[in-house]
């Protein structure tokens, strides 16, 4: 399927009602809602082909490979040691045939401050818009060592996490913010220019102000707040849980790492018996290293997505308050119109223009939403299943253990 | 099993089978009149008639643990050179939290059962003890029982502690083979004390593993109320962990019946010990009757020869006081020369006894080292076993708590 390269902002789309929380969210005569890019100057509404905007919405299920047409990668690490600062850069390579990029690859350097600032850029500038999250700046517990090959190799997977998550952003992969992340040889020298890529829709949404207060949050709206506050909830106590056991097996394998020597000092003793209990003196320590390797994959690579979803939720729920936000300026706008008692109340433009505000804002949450939704699932599915092979695996080691040693406890032995 | 079974009159050789069937909380009077609960122990014995291989219930009674104490006790005076099995620990030992310490608890209770059931199967399997006539009575004669033993006056018999710490050191040759068997059970005593305690203490930390894991149960069961497409898949992934947290229970249960294994060797190290004490005994005694006849004979040497070599306070007073008279050296002469004769049939019949109890000693402590190779061996093999068990059970059910998840594949 060829996607067409439209301008960015096409006319009335209908939008396909998603039920993602159960709901029923049918409608009648929200039909036709306009759907913007949120990255054009909410003035210039050029009439686009809207089947080609279609087309990208449906391409999202499609985006396994084939059609894919961008690629980035986070990988190899590496440490600066400068007068003032040792901090890491990670490389970031970008393939991609798409027009906004002069070549067909690229690849650059960027610490974690430059994350830092892409994400604040697409929050600014894609204010409708759910903005994947960023691991921790810094790191809460214990005296973790920054420069730690498992501290950086985490912190590595989550940006490169980052970094596909937005590639895969019908919307956001397109941002001139992003493309500058990924191209520019000196990235200090675009951060300085600053304002002048300020889009206007994303300032006039920043510029909302604040006094305006929601009556009802539309149910569908209501839902998915319901749903975050649930969902970040449940995901914090399985983070708790989590670490209590990570703590429980830590404890465990240090008795463990006890336990096995023992039968070998036994073994020691003996004649007959010396090589049955070194044998299991052997095996005990090899469950020890299996556990030891669990716990490492637990810490590594199943708390760190945890944590990247209760981030992910937080801010999500800051975008549904910005949402809010917008439907207040604009029933409020309205209202005062109403009171205005004139006989045939015309919409002034204003009030116009907080409308198409408000329903771009709908729409593009709806399918981010959506998109979050699938993408949790499949991230879920992995995590979980990934927990578990991991598991399995561990026990898996401690049986070959334990088997490899059942014919060397048999053995029939010649007494001295 | 097949052993020698002394009734009344004579030997026959019997297959019987001995079980402690059951165990019995009971309240009476003990020797002070005060009140007191106590386990008792059903002791059943069947002979089995050849033929048809069917079982006949010969006898069954009641006995308490401090009985069976009674009955060791016994045994150990009565056959020295013996290393006698033990008794299961008088009180619950290396337990770790969920483990309860109380001796009337139902658990330890019926692990204590197993044990006592044990110790009269290591006894009756024994060559020499299965043939003592008091053992015979443990099992069959239920009133005076305890009279009877006292009667044999095995108290009085018994070495007494001081005695026997007194030769450990004082004696010059033990045999080396000894020495070694004690230092053997030291070693063996520690190691197996400290892989007790460690065990312990790491069942009480893997508890604690699975227990934590049980509270993903409930958090995944909340977390699929809200989820559509999800919501199976965690179910059964919660569900999969509650059960998971269940299972420690029985896992740790059957370690149990592991360590109660390495605790009886534990014990049986004391009683190698005690066979070493003996000898050390019986070394020292023998070493000092050698003493004294060599000091007689000098005694008599010199009163023959007049001269005197060594300081006795009879040559001190006899100077002192004057010579003694030539018939009483001679009725002193006369004494000595008839204390040395007896003196060297002791000395005699000791070198004998030692003798005697080193091979008979060693012979049964070949037969117990068999015994206890076989058995650890045993042990380590049903140890590897249980691990290999649990870790496919355990590994099996992670695999079904995502088989939900697994299945749904990209439609999720």
């Amino acid at each position: 399927m060829e996607i067409e390269r439209d301008p960015p902002c096409p006319g009335p789309v209908r939008v396909m009602s998603v039920g993602v929380w159960g709901l029923d969210l049918e409608q009648p005569g929200s039909q036709d809602l306009i759907l913007p890019n949120g990255g054009t100057p909410a003035g210039t509404a050029s009439p686009a082909s809207s089947s080609s905007l279609l087309n990208r919405l449906q391409l999202d299920d499609d985006m396994d490979g084939e059609t894919r047409d961008l690629f980035v990668t986070v990988d190899d690490p590496k440490k600066h040691v400068c007068t003032m600062e040792t901090y890491i850069t990670y490389r970031i390579t970008t393939k991609s045939t798409r027009v906004e990029f002069d070549l067909p690859e690229y690849s650059v350097r960027r610490r974690y401050q430059d994350f830092d600032w892409l994400r604040n850029k697409l929050e600014e500038s894609q204010p409708t818009h759910l903005i994947p999250p960023l691991p921790e700046k810094f790191v809460v517990k214990g005296v973790v060592d920054r420069f730690s090959e498992e501290f950086v190799e985490t912190r590595r997977k989550a940006l490169d996490k980052f970094l596909k998550r937005i590639t895969d952003h019908p919307v956001l992969s397109f941002n001139e913010h992003f493309n500058v992340f990924l191209t520019a040889k000196d990235l200090n020298a675009h951060k300085k220019q600053g304002m002048a890529l300020l889009t206007r829709v994303g300032e006039s949404v920043k510029h909302v102000a604040g006094g305006y207060k929601l009556r009802n949050r539309p149910l569908e709206f209501a839902a998915i707040g319901e749903y975050l506050d649930t969902f970040a909830l449940k995901l914090g106590t399985i983070d708790r849980i989590a670490q209590r056991i990570i703590k429980e097996e830590i404890e465990y394998l240090v008795e463990l790492r006890e336990y096995g020597p023992v039968y070998s000092t036994w073994s020691a003793l003996e004649a007959e018996l010396a090589e049955p209990l070194e044998g299991v003196s052997a095996c005990i320590g090899n469950c020890s290293t299996a556990l030891e390797e669990l716990t490492d994959d637990m810490t590594e690579d199943f708390l760190p997505v945890l944590r990247e979803y209760i981030l992910y939720s937080d801010s999500m729920k800051s975008v549904l308050k910005k949402r809010d936000q917008v439907q207040a300026e604009y029933e409020a706008k309205l209202e005062a119109v109403a009171l205005r008692k004139e006989e045939r109340p015309k919409v002034p433009a204003d009030v116009e223009k907080c409308q198409d505000r408000m329903e771009c804002f709908n729409a593009d949450l709806k399918a981010d939403m959506e998109r979050w939704q699938n993408n949790k699932r499949q991230d879920f599915r992995q995590l979980l299943m990934g927990m578990a092979d991991k598991n399995i695996q561990y026990y898996e080691k401690c049986l070959l253990a334990w088997e490899s040693i059942i014919p060397l406890l048999q053995e029939k032995q010649e007494a001295k | 099993m097949n052993f020698l079974h002394m009734t009344e009159n004579n030997f026959s050789l019997k297959k019987i089978e001995i079980s402690v069937s059951e165990a019995e909380k009971r309240t009476g009077r003990n020797a002070m009149n005060m009140q007191e609960t106590y386990t008792a122990y059903l002791i059943e014995t069947r002979s089995v008639e050849h033929s048809d291989g069917q079982s006949v219930l010969t006898d069954s009674l009641w006995r308490r643990y401090s009985e069976f104490e009674l009955l060791r006790n016994y045994l150990l005076v009565y056959y020295p050179h013996i290393v006698v099995p033990p008794l299961p620990e008088k009180r619950a030992e290396f337990v770790w939290h969920k483990l309860s310490a109380d001796n009337m608890d139902p658990d330890f209770v019926e692990r204590r059962r197993i044990g006592l059931e044990n110790f009269l199967l290591r006894v009756a399997s024994h060559p020499i003890l299965c043939r003592d006539k008091i053992f015979y009575l443990f099992l069959t004669q239920e009133g005076n029982w305890k009279e009877t033993v006292n009667e044999t006056g095995f108290q009085l018999k018994a070495d007494s502690r001081l005695k026997a710490l007194n030769a450990t050191f004082r004696v010059k040759n033990p045999d080396k083979r000894f020495i070694e068997l004690k230092h053997y059970s030291d070693e063996l005593q520690s190691v197996i004390s400290h892989l007790l305690r460690v065990r312990a203490r790491v069942a009480d930390r893997l508890y604690g593993v699975y227990k934590v894991h049980g509270n993903y149960g409930r958090v995944f069961s909340e977390w699929s109320a809200i989820e559509k497409e999800m919501g199976d898949g965690l179910q059964s992934a919660g569900h999969h962990m509650d059960v998971y947290a269940a299972s420690i229970d029985d896992i740790l249960e059957d370690e149990e019946h592991y360590a109660d294994q390495l605790k009886e060797y534990l014990f049986y190290a004391e009683a190698l010990r005690a066979v070493c004490r003996k000898h050390e005994l019986t070394q020292y005694d023998l070493e000092t009757a050698a003493q004294d006849l060599a000091a007689k004979k000098q005694q008599c040497e010199e009163l023959a020869t007049g001269t005197v070599r060594t300081f006795s306070l009879k040559g001190m007073t006899t100077k002192l006081f004057g010579q003694e008279t030539p018939e009483q050296r001679e009725a002193r002469i006369k004494m000595l020369e008839e204390q040395i004769k007896e003196g060297e049939q002791q000395l005699k019949s000791k070198n004998l006894e030692g003798r005697e109890f080193v091979k008979n000693a060693w012979a049964d402590i070949e037969r117990f080292k068999e015994q206890k190779n076989h058995d650890l061996k045993e042990a380590l093999i049903s140890y590897a076993v249980m691990q290999i068990s649990m870790c496919k059970k355990v590994g099996f059910g992670f695999s079904e708590g995502m088989s939900i998840f697994r299945s749904a594949g990209k439609f999720l």
